[in-house]
């Protein structure tokens, strides 16, 4: 009914230990807001991760489309397209003071926006990160927001992984991020795999049966599509560590 | 009375639905339509939900009866126990079931149970 508890065991490490990394001299960042190279987990980070998942979308927004007319109603990419530009729009507006607003208002306005399924589901994944971040964020705190991100996704959607839906993106790429803390890995470097193990599972619905949502009534003619909504989390977490390297987006710091 | 909001993925359903909940439960019952997104497509506005839900709030709570997808994601956006409650029940007999017995004056708790019960009730 709720959370599968993701990986209970490993997944845990980072959770609820947030901050863990500081002082315990293992992370050699321990402390600072990002690792070597990477950017300051500020407000502008998440405004500027935003933005890039907003240009990574409206690029694919028809493959994102096309995807969902295989399986779904033919939305996806257009609706996450018009809820990310209102996203970008509302930050635009009025920049947030701190990276729990930034993610608040992502969060809402997907909500609002979006018009499908998965604007309550984003929204809820951003919306609980907003409430639960703390600051300044290290990528402790970041990857335990995250998965009480997913958690809160798990329990509005129901889903769990192997369904066929955003979670068999998303929790990957939270456990991704709980093994680069306990190895060590800084932030740039740990946002890499967590993007690759995101897209990884995105593929990975394509042999899946859809459990939920539109694409369930199909049955066995579900298999052999990559789920829509998994295929844009991957592009949301490819943005966070293109973002996190200090690539595109604007004010990356005093590069 | 408890409110009902009807929250489903078209305007037109959702007006027609609740034109019939109103034919059948009587012009006194809180009955309001939130169907499809602002701009008139299909799918589902929060915004059209909430103010669908002050609508019909008259202090007693208000039950929402989605059709399916995303209304019921959305809906469950608003929930607030005791307050503000998804019904998890066939749309027009949910509907129809929660707007009749609302009529009668019970709590919210019971409303929900009537619109529950439409989900065993057999047609044939």
């Amino acid at each position: 009914m709720t959370a599968t508890g993701a990986g209970a065991d490993s997944t845990r490490g980072g959770a609820s230990g947030a901050g863990q990394a500081s002082g315990a001299g293992q992370a050699s960042g321990a402390g600072q807001a990002s690792g070597a190279g990477g950017r300051p987990m500020d407000a502008g980070f998440f405004v500027a991760w935003f933005e890039e998942a907003a240009g990574l979308v409206r690029r694919d927004r028809d493959r994102l489309t096309e995807l969902d007319a295989a399986i779904g109603d033919a939305d996806h990419g257009t609706n996450l397209d018009r809820g990310l530009t209102e996203v970008v729009q509302a930050l635009a507006g009025s920049p947030p003071e701190s990276p729990g607003q930034a993610l608040t208002v992502a969060g809402v306005t997907l909500i609002r926006k979006v018009g499908g399924a998965s604007g309550p589901l984003y929204g809820s994944v951003f919306r609980q990160m907003g409430r639960s971040i703390e600051e300044p964020v290290t990528l402790a705190r970041f990857a335990a927001a995250f998965e009480e991100g997913v958690v809160a996704l798990e329990r509005l959607g129901k889903a769990a992984l192997g369904d066929k839906t955003m979670v068999d993106a998303l929790v990957p790429a939270s456990r991704a991020l709980a093994l680069a803390l306990r190895d060590g890995v800084g932030a740039p470097e740990a946002f890499e795999l967590a993007a690759r193990a995101a897209a990884e599972g995105a593929a990975g619905t394509i042999p899946l049966q859809a459990r939920k949502g539109r694409a369930s009534y199909l049955g066995e003619r579900s298999i052999g599509h990559e789920d829509p909504g998994a295929a844009s989390s991957a592009l949301f977490m490819t943005a966070l560590a293109t973002v996190a390297a200090g690539g595109p987006g604007p004010a990356a710091g005093a590069a | 009375m408890v409110g009902v909001v009807v929250v489903a993925h078209s305007a037109g359903l959702a007006r027609e639905v609740v034109a019939l909940v109103r034919g059948i439960a009587g012009e006194e019952v809180p009955v309001a339509a939130a169907g499809g997104t602002e701009d008139g497509g299909l799918g589902t506005s929060l915004d059209l939900v909430e103010a669908a839900v002050r609508e019909v709030d008259q202090g007693d709570g208000v039950l929402l009866v989605p059709d399916l997808g995303s209304s019921v994601l959305t809906a469950r956006m608003l929930e607030e126990p005791g307050r503000i409650v998804v019904a998890d029940v066939p749309f027009v007999e949910g509907a129809v079931a929660a707007a009749v017995t609302a009529g009668t004056g019970m709590p919210l708790s019971g409303v929900l149970a009537a619109a529950d019960e439409a989900r065993t009730v057999r047609k044939l």
